[in-house]
């Protein structure tokens, strides 16, 4: 299994890279870490003209903390993250793929990639975080509920970069990242990834994202609804994740009916929230 | 001091740790092509190819298509079962004019480099005019179906039986009789070195480099279909990297780039990429059996009758119709059913051939028959366990002929149980499993007891006049003592992973009062030692290592005869002790060094009449096969409410007669069991009804990481075999042909408070989900 | 276009002509003769082609060779001492049997050297998941565990002393 051929180049600034997808035409595609593009070229899934290797950009690399946000370079490992004590976001990480794969596989590179079974664009979506990207056109930000438009495809534009992602810090919240897959190293049939937030005895902000339930990462915006305001026990909990799967049609595959996947995001949503919330199960 | 049943460290390690082995995709020749093939989209289509563009490449050398390679014979299949007549369509290296499976073989690419070749794949045009598919073997069978071979006229291949004892009766004796339709899923052998090969025909004579399990088969065969003879042919496995039944096939890649080398005057190398392994190297299993079992009331087993539909898929391989019989000849597994009958039919399909895969119809047997015994302990509310005792074999009835004719050479079935139980408390389990019941964690355990059939084979049983085997199975050795002491032990069984290079020298060894280091074993070469029929079907110690011992003792007799006559003694007085060939009794004695030297150097001084040298070889073919059985118990948990299940504790007491290596037995046994383990939970190949593959990657079909299984007890119990003089059996199979029954059953035991009765395979989250939903009141 | 990179490869600079295209796993077996990395799948799931890029585990196959310019690459060949003396992970793969075909084997080792560096003591589960990015079909992967812990114990006390 080999891509068919293509060009290459390294440039050293982000100018630089910018000018090179310009001048490299429709077919051309920036490459981070490489763990989505470069398995869809081995299968000749896609065929880029040329590539632009983004390893050498400074300064897109690694986690700052700045007013309540986390700044999180686009070329950041998987593997980086992981063992950033960042609660939710490094049990996210750690629960990607292997860790070969996070060790090379970055944070902008999936997130530009949008793969509805992937991990990071649902963590985005439910943090209502943002990527900033970069462009011939200058800066723009695209928050998470714009980016993620179809099956693998988001509204980053063909020309621009993904330079960073903006996570708020979220304080105060618990979360947890609950994934189902048939083995641990496999992508998510369904994954559920949830923060709360009590206070005054009851649920002031709820968010719940759903991986693999749609040709985008989702919202579970029924279930949230049903928690906020109550109290933040195991009852309140069940109930709301009964909801968790409303609005929802994913596609069936071998290992997945739509039913079963629909059952599995309400059972991981009462798990994943029951985690959050620190209440043994 | 002996070697035999010690832990010896291998010997063939310190090259595979330093990254210093040699597979076959490791080796290049000079002037080297690499090919490619260009294989069917569809499942069932008549072809046109325009390989115009493909030709006109960069780097690419030819092109060649089916007819193009023109062969003498076709691809062979060596069963003529007497008396029965098996449908084999005609099957060549690549397609001609129609295709019957995605990934039928169409076009051969041949060019400078990999890369070249694989761009010029695409360029192949190939027009389909598409024919209607068939997948379902049972919808195969029925008139007004697609036929996957027009020119047979039915997609039925062959119909075989395998029955002793009165069916009839042994049902009318029942007073409980228990039917369940059990279906074994399609696997893929899947070793992680994907298949390849290099052929180098130069001057009339062909080198071929194969990762095979076979390399004497693929010489004879690949000499019949070049049209030319065995001398002229040169087979040589390198180093493999596992087989698993999926390299034991004469494959069509195979003959096609030693045509091309033949063709072009350049060595050609094929190295398969694992979507081509998915899609086009045999699969195994694919089995629907009806299953109806009776028995009294007080639990003793009746009659078992077993239909089997085998879907071979679109072809048939070297053994491919011979798997599901393998199967019937273990059909009463440990237990002693006066009457038994299995009926097979098997069936083409537009889907990749079958063939043999770990354990190759021994699996499918065992495993229906230990979920079965399971079911009938349900129905007659017996415990399992105890069902079992009843129906065992004794132990003190072998050598026990079966209903159908079949021998068992030994076995203690009760013996293995009982040391299992030692390993894993039922009862503590069973209390436990209540408690957690009740807070909604449900466990369960399932056992399998099993007996296998191995050590292929005797050939009069199972030659043409016998089963219909168009070779014996026979085992050669060769044990070469050189002028220094230094020994080369030449078997024509071809390890790939198994440690041949160790339990071999030490079988050599210690017959030859020298060290393992000492001897060197080569194995895998047509080109140097005897003919030899390879490894698989668990037959390496049982029938290659006899060979050994045989060749061994033979050179010990000539060696204690050379010695008697240096220091004048009797032959029969001298023994192999501490090192020595020593006159019994004393402290006289001569290191094989020194006999060799004078077998070798000083041939003057050897008795009257005695051939000079120090070597002799043993073909050896057996008597009966070998039993190798035991009983292993699978602990898992299921999460009911996802149907994920997680496979929490494993023992097993396997018995494979004389131990030679117990560190490398156990070894074989974790990875069988991991085999099973991953058939009865994660693996499947699987087709959608338009015949196209949707497992064609390991990110589809899923085999078990070290995350999804623990890690295994296992013991011994020590029965040996009557078979041979070593009293070893097998046990490369054991642990795949136990495992599977082991943990669908503890998957059955864990729900069946929720109304769970059965599963087939793989218990995958979303068929256990679904099992205990539509069990709900 | 062939693009000239400059690796440091075992610890030698080697200059390899390469096409963009080509894969880190196909440039350590092809052109600089390290055939101990394999190559099981497509889909980077098997991890035999593991090596350490820059001091960790990566998936060679999933690695352009054009990516590895101007970085350090340690293969399965150079991972012994220089006096050939083996690394603990190799002897625990030979004192606990954790090598059968021995194709794994290579990829293996090296994603066990990543799990040790980051994590020296781990416990069979956290070795179990550490390794989940590599598949071996002849062990059934206990051995390979033992053959972990075996590396760890003996590691364990440089550890301390460095």
């Amino acid at each position: 299994m080999i891509p068919a051929g293509f060009d290459y180049v390294r440039p050293q600034s982000l100018e630089d890279a910018i000018s090179a997808l310009a001048e490299g035409g429709e077919d051309a595609r920036p490459l981070a870490g490489g763990h989505s593009l470069l398995p869809l070229m081995k299968l000749r899934f896609a065929a880029p003209s040329l590539l632009v290797d983004l390893q050498s950009l400074p300064g897109l690399s690694g986690v700052q903390r700045e007013n309540g946000t986390l700044r999180v370079g686009a070329l950041t490992r998987h593997a980086e993250l992981q063992e950033a004590g960042l609660g939710v976001i490094s049990e996210t990480a750690h629960k990607i793929a292997d860790q070969q794969v996070r060790n090379r596989g970055t944070i902008g590179g999936s997130l530009a990639h949008g793969d509805p079974a992937s991990d990071w664009p649902t963590l985005l979506l439910t943090y209502e975080g943002s990527v900033t990207v970069q462009g011939p056109d200058g800066q723009r930000v695209i928050a998470a509920a714009d980016l993620f438009e179809d099956y693998l495809t988001t509204s980053v534009r063909h020309g621009e970069i993904v330079t960073e992602a903006r996570l708020p810090t979220l304080d105060g919240f618990g979360g947890a990242y609950e994934k189902f897959a048939r083995r641990a190293e496999d992508w998510a049939m369904v994954g559920v990834l949830a923060v709360v937030k009590e206070s005054d005895g009851v649920v002031e902000d709820v968010r719940i994202g759903l991986t693999h339930m749609a040709s985008t990462p989702l919202r579970a915006r029924a279930a949230e609804q049903a928690l906020k305001g109550k109290p933040l026990d195991a009852e309140s909990i069940a109930a709301a994740a009964e909801h968790a799967a409303e609005g929802t049609d994913p596609p069936a595959d071998l290992n997945a009916t739509g039913e079963y996947k629909r059952h599995l995001a309400r059972v991981l949503t009462r798990r994943a929230l029951m985690r959050a919330a620190g209440i043994e199960g | 001091m002996t070697s035999v049943g010690t832990p010896l460290k291998r010997k063939e390690d310190p090259r595979l740790i330093t990254g210093r082995g040699n597979y076959t995709d490791d080796m290049a020749l000079p002037g080297m092509l690499h090919a490619a093939f260009v294989r069917s989209d569809e499942a069932h289509a008549r072809i046109t190819v325009d390989a115009t563009g493909a030709r006109e490449h960069e780097g690419i050398l030819a092109v060649f298509t089916g007819e193009d390679i023109d062969v003498a014979a076709p691809m062979p299949m060596a069963w003529v079962p007497p008396g029965i007549e098996v449908n084999t369509p005609e099957r060549w290296p690549l397609a001609r004019g129609e295709v019957n499976h995605v990934g039928d073989p169409i076009a051969l690419v041949l060019g400078r480099s990999r890369a070249e070749v694989a761009d010029a794949v695409g360029d192949v045009i190939v027009a389909y005019d598409v024919l209607p598919v068939v997948t379902d073997p049972e919808v195969a069978l029925e008139s007004g179906s697609p036929l996957v071979h027009e020119a047979l006229g039915t997609n039925r291949s062959h119909e075989w039986s395998l029955g002793g004892g009165d069916i009839d009766a042994g049902f009318a004796a029942a007073d409980v009789v228990i039917e369940r339709r059990i279906v074994n899923p399609r696997i893929a052998g899947a070793p992680i070195e994907p298949r390849s090969a290099i052929a180098d025909f130069r001057a009339g004579e062909l080198t071929l480099w194969s990762s095979t399990q076979v390399p004497h088969f693929v010489r004879l065969f690949m000499a019949i279909v070049l049209g030319t003879s065995e001398d002229k042919v040169r087979v040589i496995a390198p180093d493999v990297g596992g087989g698993f039944g999926a390299k034991l096939q004469f494959c069509a890649e195979e003959v096609a780039v030693s045509w091309a080398s033949r063709k072009l005057g350049r060595p050609v190398k094929w190295t398969e990429t694992r979507a081509d392994h998915m899609a086009t190297c045999h699969h195994g299993r694919d089995q629907i059996a009806y299953v109806r079992m009776g028995a009294t009331r007080d639990g003793k087993i009746t009659a078992l009758h077993v239909k089997i539909i085998a879907d071979f898929g679109a072809y048939f391989g070297m053994l491919t119709p011979t798997i599901p019989s393998l199967g019937a000849f273990v059909m009463t597994g440990v237990y002693d059913i006066p009457a038994v009958k299995t009926d097979i039919v098997g069936a083409f399909t537009n889907k990749c051939m079958t063939d043999a895969v770990r354990g190759a119809g021994r699996p499918e047997a065992t495993h229906l028959i230990e979920v079965c015994i399971d079911q009938l302990a349900a129905e007659l509310d017996i415990d399992r366990l105890e069902l079992r005792r009843r129906n065992f074999i004794a132990a003190d009835s072998f050598p026990h002929e079966v209903a159908y004719g079949v021998v068992y050479d030994s076995g203690n079935y009760q013996g293995t149980l009982d040391r299992l139980l030692e390993h894993f408390d039922h009862g503590a389990f069973i209390e436990e499993q209540a408690r957690l019941r009740e807070h909604g964690v449900y466990r369960g355990v399932g056992f399998s007891t099993y007996t296998e059939i191995c050590g292929l084979a005797p050939s009069r049983v199972t030659g043409p006049e016998g089963f219909g085997l168009q070779t014996g199975l026979w085992e050669s050795a060769v044990v070469r003592v050189h002028p220094t002491g230094a020994v080369t032990v030449f078997t024509g069984t071809s390890g790939h992973g198994q440690g041949h290079d160790t339990v071999f020298a030490q079988i050599a060894a210690d017959r030859l009062g020298v060290s393992p280091e000492v001897v060197e074993v080569v194995h895998g070469d047509t080109g140097t030692g005897p003919m030899g029929l390879g490894t698989y079907g668990s037959r390496s110690m049982a029938v290659g290592g006899e060979s050994i011992a045989r060749a061994a003792e033979r050179v010990a007799e000539k060696a204690k005869r050379i010695v008697a006559h240096q220091l004048e003694a009797a032959p029969e007085d001298i023994e192999v002790a501490e090192g020595t060939f020593r006159v019994r009794g004393t402290d006289k004695g001569m290191a094989l060094a020194e006999i060799s030297g004078i077998a070798h150097v000083r041939p003057e001084l050897l008795p009257d009449g005695m051939e000079p040298a120090l070597e002799e070889h043993a073909f050896y073919d057996p008597e009966n096969f070998v039993f190798p059985f035991g009983a292993h118990a699978c602990e898992v948990e299921v999460d009911v409410e996802t149907g994920k299940v997680t496979v929490r504790s494993y023992a097993a007491v396997d018995d494979c007669g004389n131990p030679i290596n117990p560190m490398l037995i156990d070894g074989q046994v974790h990875g069988g069991i991991t085999h099973g383990i991953g058939q009865a939970l994660y693996e499947h190949i699987a087709y959608n009804d338009a015949g196209q593959l949707v497992t064609g990657t390991l990110v589809d079909y899923a085999l078990a990481t070290a995350a999804e299984v623990p890690s295994f007890v296992t013991d011994r119990t020590v029965t040996p075999s009557p078979v041979n003089s070593l009293g070893v059996k097998g046990i490369g199979e054991a642990g795949t042909i136990a495992s599977s029954a082991a943990v669908v059953n503890a998957v059955i035991d864990a729900l069946r408070p929720l109304g769970v009765s059965y599963i087939d395979m793989p218990c995958t989250p979303l068929r256990v989900w679904t099992a205990i939903q539509e069990a709900r009141p | 276009m062939p693009v000239t990179i400059r690796v440091t490869v075992n610890g030698d600079e080697r200059v390899a002509e390469v096409a963009p295209r080509d894969l880190l796993v196909h440039t350590l077996r092809d052109e600089l003769g390290l055939t101990g990395t394999h190559i099981g799948c497509d889909t980077s799931s098997c991890g035999a082609c593991t090596v350490h890029l820059d001091g960790e585990a990566v998936k060679s196959c999933t690695v352009l060779s054009v990516q590895a310019d101007g970085h350090e690459v340690t293969t399965i060949e150079g991972l012994a001492g220089a006096d050939g003396e083996l690394h603990p992970l190799q002897q625990g793969f030979w004192e606990q049997h954790g090598v059968q075909c021995g194709f794994c084997t290579p990829g293996m080792i090296m994603a066990a050297a990543d799990l040790l560096a980051r994590n020296p003591n781990p416990t069979e589960e956290e070795i179990r998941h550490g390794l989940e990015g590599n598949l071996c079909r002849c062990t059934g992967y206990h051995n390979i565990v033992k053959a972990v812990q075996h590396a760890a114990a003996v590691q364990a006390p440089a550890e301390v002393t460095a």
